[in-house]
């Protein structure tokens, strides 16, 4: 019996092991996975201080400015300005608007820097309620002190 | 004067986290045992009487209650006043602790073949989880919170909610969590006990299988609600929200498997207990995540901070605890029996470690985020890329050992007859492939894969189903795999084959797609009980032959003002003709976004397959438990516990 209480133990050992090197070997996949595919948060003004690699797919926030809203390619595309009360970007957008996407309120666009300069977005994200407002364009407003000028960032 | 029904539900609740207190207490000292079960009958119907109060409150729109008058409105449909209960945050924290308190309930009513010294401890920790609930709804969320003087109406549901996929997501999904808890209180009776063995194994496991059919039917109406009322198009965005709920549904399967290795083969002990807590720490973490507001997300709900520190404060304590006991008895629990790596066991410990690593990959994509802010305030998003490249691969090879486990044998080594059994699935799935390619054009090495896989699993599958002398065990296996096969192909299928066009037209114009022509007819006001909406006629055809007429609207509901679009959708063959109305710009021309989704409908049947397969494995085990009863005229304690009635 004791040869098999050792061998009992011994195989609890390995699975111990085995669990073990599933775990940081997942850790080994996700980390580098983490670093190729996360898209980071960009105000208007991180875009000028510290601007991403040329192609890299960013996510772009901030008000959509006032009266800065057409439309293009006979309605398809939409281009508008994103600012965060210093700086501003302007934002091409060719789909289906969010249903909340509106001028004075936030918005989150993810996309890259086209060419010419301007952001290229193939998704929008707009508030999901009246109370709501996307967290980071919240702070990055913060940070400029815009965050007074509108009212529903009170709640 | 009568005190009014809501002041009796917050009394009750008062009342309950008393009992909860009494609950947790009683285990201590032997002399209080006996006062278990009657604190765990007293806090599931006190809950009752809150929820019960609260739902009275809906129902006659007592508007003196802020709750409701935040939430809801007289001209709401009854059906939506009756689930708005739990459409909010207060709300549905209820909802969760009268959820457990039944389990409550049901655990100190039913038959309980390990004592009672056994049961109270269970009830104890259930009492602890409910303690720490209450405290949260007392203090930080009451849901009885008063307005005085009471307003003459009330603000009205988000019209988002006010959907019966969503309506009843919720408390499929708190079942389920829920469920663990249960699990979870089992886990550490047993660590206190030290009696680990099959008779806990098969007391725990009709828990488990129950929390796992809830938790994959929560999962998938969410998804089905996510399809059909975004109007994004897609079915899962890997949404720190949808996160929340896949990861304890991860571990339960795991769990689920690990624990038929102990009920059957004495094996795993530690391990199990380990999955038992894992299961209960990431159904909190759920909790948390859904609840503290701190992700960005489609629904990030609650965004007062003090609740989430509250939270916060609550997850760490709770799981603390549960790491700690497990941690200072896990040792002293003994080695359980040994058994060959190719054997049954020897499989599932490889889709154990393979459901770990699913886990762990999916936790690191939705913390790091959270993470790096905290650490220097960058502000990230991890997305599809990211969780496609990691867990496909993995899903595919669990597919692929999902076929052969089930043949295997329990603990000998022996492999013999096996590649005569996995030819035919074999030779399916390389003809699935191929077909996929030669007449598809399906080209991505990932795409064949998952056909590959979903087409060896069903086969492997039905042959189970097909081979004599079925159990409900075994027939509960073959129906869940299945639903696996179904799911991975309708996911597989519904992307590879999809085909979409995004176009602005004037009225009357049509547009081509993938065989289909779809033409604008019409765009016209259209009016419900609550909303406006212009609501646009597409007629497609096929072939001249008229296939379906879709009506995506572009709606305005009036209590509160909000715009929503309703994705217009027909079913053709088992997949979906899905088109989406923009937002009208003056010109004359309207955008629409049309997208053809074959198979897209197999990936929820799937989860419902998978669900009763869950349910004639849980049937199974009730069912046998009892015919043991009787044949034995009890000599020793065979059965399940009786599940409650849910």
């Amino acid at each position: 019996m004791a040869g098999r209480t050792v061998s009992a133990k011994s195989q609890r050992l390995i699975l111990a092991g085995l669990a073990l090197v599933a775990i940081v070997g997942a850790g080994l996949v996700a980390i580098p996975a983490l670093e190729g595919t996360a898209t980071y948060f960009y105000a208007p003004s991180d875009l000028a201080a510290n601007p991403p690699e040329p192609g890299a797919r960013i996510r772009l926030g901030g008000l959509v400015k006032d009266g800065s809203v057409v439309r293009e390619d006979e309605g398809l595309t939409l281009a508008f300005t994103v600012t965060d009360g210093a700086r501003e970007t302007r934002v091409r957008y060719t789909g289906i608007v969010p249903d909340l996407f509106r001028e004075g309120q936030g918005v989150v666009a993810t996309g890259r820097i086209g060419p010419d300069g301007g952001f290229v977005a193939d998704h929008l994200l707009a508030k999901h309620d009246e109370t709501y407002m996307p967290p980071e364009v919240a702070k990055s407003l913060g940070r400029t002190g815009m965050m007074h000028q509108t009212g529903s960032l009170a709640e | 004067m009568i005190p009014s029904p809501a002041e009796l539900g917050h009394l009750s609740l008062w009342l309950a986290a008393a009992a909860a207190l009494v609950m947790a207490a009683a285990p201590v000292r032997p002399a209080l045992v006996g006062l278990a079960r009657p604190a765990a009958v007293a806090h599931g119907l006190l809950l009752l009487c809150a929820y019960a109060a609260m739902t009275h409150a809906f129902l006659v729109s007592d508007f003196s209650v802020s709750l409701v008058a935040t939430n809801s409105h007289t001209a709401k449909p009854l059906l939506y006043r009756l689930t708005g209960v739990w459409a909010n945050h207060e709300g549905s924290m209820l909802l969760w602790v009268l959820i457990l308190g039944v389990a409550g309930l049901a655990v100190a009513l039913a038959r309980m073949p390990l004592g009672e010294t056994f049961r109270a401890r269970t009830l104890g920790s259930l009492g602890v989880v409910a303690l720490g609930f209450l405290a949260f709804l007392l203090f930080a969320s009451n849901p009885f919170a008063r307005l005085d003087p009471a307003p003459p109406e009330g603000m009205g549901l988000n019209p988002l909610l006010q959907d019966p996929g969503l309506a009843f997501h919720p408390p499929t999904l708190y079942v389920g969590y829920v469920g663990l808890v249960v699990a979870f209180a089992l886990a550490v009776a047993a660590l206190l006990d030290g009696k680990v063995g099959p008779a806990w194994a098969r007391a725990t496991r009709p828990w488990v299988t129950l929390a796992w059919a809830f938790l994959t039917m929560g999962i998938a109406l969410g998804s089905w609600w996510a399809y059909y009322e975004l109007g994004w198009g897609g079915w899962w965005f890997w949404d720190p929200v949808e996160n929340a709920a896949l990861m304890p549904w991860l571990a339960a399967t795991a769990l689920l498997h690990s624990i038929r290795v102990l009920e059957t083969r004495d094996a795993l002990r530690n391990w199990t207990l380990m999955l038992a807590i894992a299961g209960f720490t990431f159904s909190m973490l759920g909790t948390f995540i859904v609840r503290s507001g701190l992700l960005t997300s489609v629904h990030a709900f609650a965004v007062d901070p003090t609740r989430g520190l509250f939270l916060l404060v609550l997850l760490l304590g709770l799981t603390g605890w549960a790491l700690l006991v497990w941690a200072l008895r896990a040792p002293k629990v003994a080695e359980g029996a040994r058994f060959a790596m190719t054997s049954r066991e020897g499989v599932l410990v490889v889709n154990n470690l393979l459901l770990m690593a699913l886990l762990a990959i999916v936790f690191i994509g939705t913390l790091y985020p959270m993470a790096l802010e905290a650490w220097n305030g960058r502000q990230i998003s991890v997305g599809p890329p990211y969780f496609n490249a990691t867990t496909v691969p993995l899903i595919v090879l669990l597919a692929v050992l999902m076929g052969v486990g089930p043949f295997l044998a329990w603990k000998r080594g022996t492999t013999s007859g096996l590649s005569r059994r996995l030819l035919l699935p074999g030779l399916v799935a390389t003809a699935s492939a191929g077909a996929m390619l030669a007449l598809f054009g399906v080209s991505g090495l990932l795409a064949l894969l998952g056909v590959a896989a979903s087409a060896w699993l069903a086969v492997a599958s039905l042959q189970l189903l097909l081979r004599r002398g079925l159990t409900f065990g075994r027939a509960g296996t073959a129906l869940a795999h299945l639903g696996v096969a179904v799911s991975i192909l309708g996911a597989t299928a519904s992307g590879a084959l999809q085909r979409e066009a995004l176009v602005s037209i004037p009225l009357g114009d049509g547009f081509a797609l993938s065989g289909f022509t779809v033409t604008l007819d019409d765009v016209a006001p259209r009016a419900g009980p609550n909303w406006t909406a212009l609501e646009a006629t597409l007629s497609v055809t096929r072939d001249g032959a008229p296939v379906a007429t879709l009506r995506p609207q572009s709606r305005t509901y009036t209590s509160p003002p909000m715009e929503t679009t309703e994705a217009g959708i027909a079913m053709w063959r088992a997949g979906d003709l899905y088109a989406v109305l923009g937002k009208p710009d003056g010109s004359g021309r309207w955008q629409v976004h049309f997208w053809v989704k074959p198979l897209i409908h197999f990936i929820w049947w799937g989860a419902v397959l998978m669900a009763l397969g869950a349910v004639v494995a849980l049937g199974g085990a009730l069912r046998l438990g009892a015919l043991a009863r009787r044949r034995r005229a009890l000599p020793a304690p065979p059965a399940a516990v009786p599940l409650p009635a849910e």
